[in-house]
C-alpha cells in the first residue's frame, strides 16, 4: 500500500434542525434527540491522497467544496465516516484571520502564528524569513491600519506558509497582492509541493486544475461524482454546467418581465443562446484564440419588416471588447412571419485575454436600438477565457506577436 | 482529556499573547498606554475610600474605630464580586463573538475562556494592589491571614469559570441564555452581601443567604481584607464542590457540544 496522507472514508455532513434547543442539549447527556430535519451537504465522500499529490477539487457553487474542506482541515466534525489526515493541515483560503489593525505587521504576526499553534521561540526563528518574504520594508513595524490591502495580503501570506505544510490548501481564485507577489507566491507553492507538501487546489479553472493537478474531484450537490483525471473531471463538469444554463434559461423564460436586465417590446426574442467549441458541444471555459460559435435562436411573435441582431462581448467590468450587429454586416432579416424562427450562428476566434466575459444581446430593425428595440438583454451568456497553451501575457485582448531580436 | 490538555499546552504561547494583545489593544494609542491599566482601579478604589467613608458614614460594628470601616469592606467585596461577574459575563459571550475565528481556524476553543480567565485575573491583581496602596496610606494594614487571599481567587475563579462554561455553550445555542444572565447577575449582585452587611437583612431573608454560593467567598474575602482574620475554610466546602462540579459539567459538554457548536455559529 502507498502511503497516504489524507484518508477520506464514508464522509458525511448534516445540518440538524432540533425539535427544540433544549432537546439538542439534553442529547449531549445521553437523551435521544429529537430531530426534526436532517439536511445532508456532503455524503458518502471516499478518497486516499499520497504525499506530493496535487488534488483540484471541482464543483459548482454550494456543491460542498468548502464544508469538505472544513472538514478535512477540523473545524467542522464529520456526522459520519471520517478523516485521517498524517500532517500537518495549512489553508490559505482565509488570510488575514485574526489580525488586528491596531498592531504593527510584526506583531500581528506573532498573533497569527500563535494562533497557528507555534511557540515564542519558534516564531522568533520564523520571523526573519518572514519579513523577508512579505518585503514590505519598513511597514513590517507600522501598524496593519495604514498598510494597502496588498500589504496585508503579503503579510498574511507569509506567516500562513512560513511553514512547509505537510498538506496545503490553496484557493485559487484567491489573489495575494500583485502580480509580482502573485508569482512568488506560486513559486513558494510549488516548492513546497516539489518537498513533496500535497496539494489541495479549489478552483473553477480549468487550466489552473489542468496545469497543477495531477488528479481532481468532481462534487455535486454534496456527492463525490467523479475521480479522476484533471480532463475528464473538468469536462463532466463543463457538461454539468451547460446543463444547468439551459435550467436557467427555462427560468427566464417564465419570468421574463422580471428580469432586470432585459428590456424592450418583445416582438422578437432571444429563445436560446449557446457558445459552442469548434465541435459543436456548449462551453463555459474557452482558451484563448479558440475557435468558437455564438449560437443565437430568436423567436419572433408578431410581423417584423426588418430585423436586425446586435451582439457585445464584455468583460466582467462590463466594458465592451468588441460588438457589431447584421446591419453594419449588411445582414438584415426582412419581412419576418408572426411565429417564426431565426437561427444565427456568429463564429469568431477568442482573442480574449484570461478572465470572465459576457455577451449581451439586442434584437432591433436598424443600427440603433433607440428606434425599435424588440429585445435587449445583458448578461445573456457568460464564459470565461484562460489560457492554456500560449505563452503568458496580460490584457484582455490577444494580439500575439512575433519578436525579432537583433544584436 | 488528557489529548485536550496536550494541545491545550501545545497553545500556551497563543494563550499568554493572547491575553498580552488584549492589554495592548486597550491602550495602544494612548500617549501613556499600559499606565491606564493601574489609574483606573486605583481612581475607583479611592472613589470608594474617600468619598463612600463620608458620605455614608456607615460603621461596622467590628470596626467602629476605623473611619475607612465601610470603604474596606466594600472594596474587600467588590474584588471578588467583581472577579466573578466579570468571567461569567465575558465566557457567556465568548464563542459567540469569536464565532468567525472558530469557523475558520483549528485550535483549542478551550482557548477562549482560558484567555478571559487570564486577562480578568491580570485586572484582579491590578485592583487588590491598588486597594492595598491606597488602605496601607489609610493607614489599614494587613495580616498574615492575606497569604490565603490565592485561594479565594483561585476558588472564585474556579466558580466563575464553571458557570461561565456551562452559560457559554448553552448560549450558542439558546441565545436568551445570554439575556437573562445578565439579569440574574444583577439580582446576585444584591443577594451578595458586597454593599451591605448580612446582619442588616431581616432573619428570614438571611438565612437564605446560604445559598448564594458567592456568600462564603465574600464572607472570607471580608475576614481576610477588613477584619485580617484567619476564614473559616471549612465553610468554603459547599462552594468549592460546586466549582468542582460545575467545572466538571462545563468539560464534559464542551467535549459533546464542541462538534456542534461550529454548526450553528
Amino acid at each position: 500500500m502507498t502511503a497516504t496522507v489524507l484518508h477520506v472514508d464514508g464522509l458525511g455532513k448534516a445540518f440538524r434542525t432540533y425539535g427544540s434547543e433544549w432537546s439538542r442539549v439534553l442529547s449531549w447527556f445521553g437523551r435521544t434527540p429529537d430531530i426534526v430535519k436532517e439536511q445532508w451537504v456532503l455524503r458518502n465522500i471516499g478518497f486516499r491522497v499520497a504525499p506530493g499529490e496535487a488534488v483540484g477539487l471541482v464543483g459548482q457553487n454550494g456543491a460542498g467544496k468548502s464544508t469538505l474542506l472544513k472538514l478535512i482541515t477540523g473545524t467542522l466534525r464529520p456526522t459520519a465516516g471520517r478523516v485521517d489526515v498524517h500532517g500537518r493541515i495549512a489553508a490559505i483560503l482565509e488570510l488575514g484571520m485574526g489580525m488586528n489593525p491596531e498592531f504593527t505587521g510584526r506583531q500581528n504576526v506573532y498573533n497569527v502564528a500563535g494562533l497557528m499553534g507555534f511557540t515564542r521561540e519558534r516564531i522568533d526563528s520564523l520571523m526573519p524569513e518572514i519579513e523577508d518574504f512579505a518585503e514590505i520594508g519598513d511597514y513590517f513595524d507600522q501598524p496593519l491600519r495604514i498598510y494597502s490591502s496588498g500589504m496585508q495580503m503579503r503579510v498574511a501570506f507569509s506567516v500562513a506558509t512560513a511553514v512547509k505544510p505537510d498538506i496545503l490548501i490553496v484557493d485559487e481564485a484567491l489573489s495575494v497582492g500583485d502580480a509580482y507577489f502573485q508569482h512568488k507566491s506560486f513559486d513558494r507553492i510549488r516548492e513546497f509541493r516539489e518537498r513533496g507538501t500535497t496539494l489541495l487546489i479549489v478552483s473553477h479553472d480549468r487550466s489552473a486544475i489542468q496545469m497543477l493537478c495531477d488528479r481532481a474531484i468532481l462534487l455535486e450537490r454534496g456527492a463525490q461524482i467523479k475521480d479522476g483525471t484533471p480532463e475528464e473531471v473538468m469536462d463532466l463538469y463543463n457538461a454539468l454546467l451547460a446543463e444547468r444554463q439551459e435550467q436557467t434559461v427555462e427560468v427566464r423564460r417564465h419570468d421574463s418581465g422580471r428580469v432586470q436586465t432585459v428590456s424592450g417590446t418583445l416582438e422578437a426574442v432571444v429563445e436560446d443562446i449557446a457558445l459552442l467549441n469548434d465541435r459543436d458541444e456548449p462551453v463555459e471555459f474557452v482558451n484563448v484564440g479558440a475557435p468558437v460559435s455564438l449560437r443565437i435562436r430568436v423567436r419572433v411573435d408578431q410581423a417584423l419588416p426588418r430585423l436586425v441582431l446586435g451582439y457585445m462581448i464584455k468583460d466582467r467590468l462590463g466594458q465592451t471588447m468588441f460588438g457589431t450587429n447584421t446591419f453594419h454586416t449588411e445582414q438584415i432579416v426582412e419581412d419576418v412571419e408572426a411565429g417564426s424562427i431565426v437561427n444565427y450562428t456568429v463564429a469568431f476566434n477568442a482573442n480574449l485575454g484570461p478572465g470572465s466575459y459576457s455577451i449581451a444581446t439586442a434584437l432591433v430593425s436598424s443600427d440603433t436600438h433607440l428606434i425599435n428595440n424588440y429585445e435587449w438583454r445583458d448578461l445573456a451568456l457568460m464564459f470565461t477565457v484562460s489560457n492554456h497553451d500560449k505563452s503568458y501575457f496580460i490584457g484582455t485582448a490577444w494580439v500575439p506577436p512575433s519578436i525579432r531580436i537583433e544584436r | 482529556m488528557w489529548s485536550m490538555l496536550r494541545s491545550t499546552w501545545a497553545f500556551r504561547y497563543f494563550i499568554v499573547s493572547s491575553i498580552k494583545t488584549e492589554f495592548m489593544s486597550r491602550f495602544i494609542r494612548s500617549r501613556i498606554g499600559g499606565i491606564w491599566m493601574i489609574i483606573n482601579p486605583l481612581v475607583q478604589v479611592c472613589i470608594y475610600a474617600l468619598i463612600l467613608s463620608s458620605l455614608l458614614s456607615a460603621r461596622l460594628p467590628d470596626l467602629v474605630d476605623q473611619t475607612y470601616g465601610y470603604a474596606i469592606y466594600l472594596t474587600a467585596g467588590i474584588l471578588c464580586w467583581s472577579l466573578f461577574s466579570d468571567v461569567v459575563t465575558r465566557c457567556l459571550t465568548i464563542f459567540i463573538e469569536n464565532g468567525n475565528i472558530l469557523k475558520k481556524m483549528v485550535f483549542p476553543k478551550i482557548c477562549l475562556p482560558l484567555i478571559t480567565t487570564g486577562t480578568a485575573l491580570v485586572n484582579n491583581a491590578l485592583l487588590l494592589l491598588a486597594i492595598i496602596a491606597v488602605f496601607a496610606v489609610l493607614g489599614h494594614g494587613l495580616t498574615m491571614s492575606v497569604v490565603l487571599l490565592p485561594v479565594l481567587t483561585i476558588l472564585t475563579l474556579a466558580l466563575a469559570l464553571g458557570f461561565g462554561i456551562v452559560l457559554g455553550i448553552l448560549n450558542v445555542f439558546i441565545r436568551d441564555v445570554g439575556q437573562v444572565v445578565p439579569l440574574v447577575l444583577q439580582i446576585g449582585f444584591w443577594f451578595t452581601p458586597v454593599v451591605y452587611v448580612p446582619s442588616v437583612l431581616p432573619e428570614n431573608l438571611r438565612s437564605l443567604l446560604f445559598l448564594n454560593p458567592l456568600y462564603p467567598l465574600v464572607s472570607a474575602y471580608h475576614e481576610v481584607l477588613v477584619f485580617g482574620r484567619m476564614p473559616d475554610l471549612s465553610a468554603l466546602t459547599g462552594t468549592a464542590i460546586l466549582a468542582v462540579g460545575l467545572m466538571a459539567a462545563g468539560m464534559f459538554m464542551f467535549r459533546r457540544a464542541g462538534a456542534e457548536m461550529v454548526d450553528v455559529l
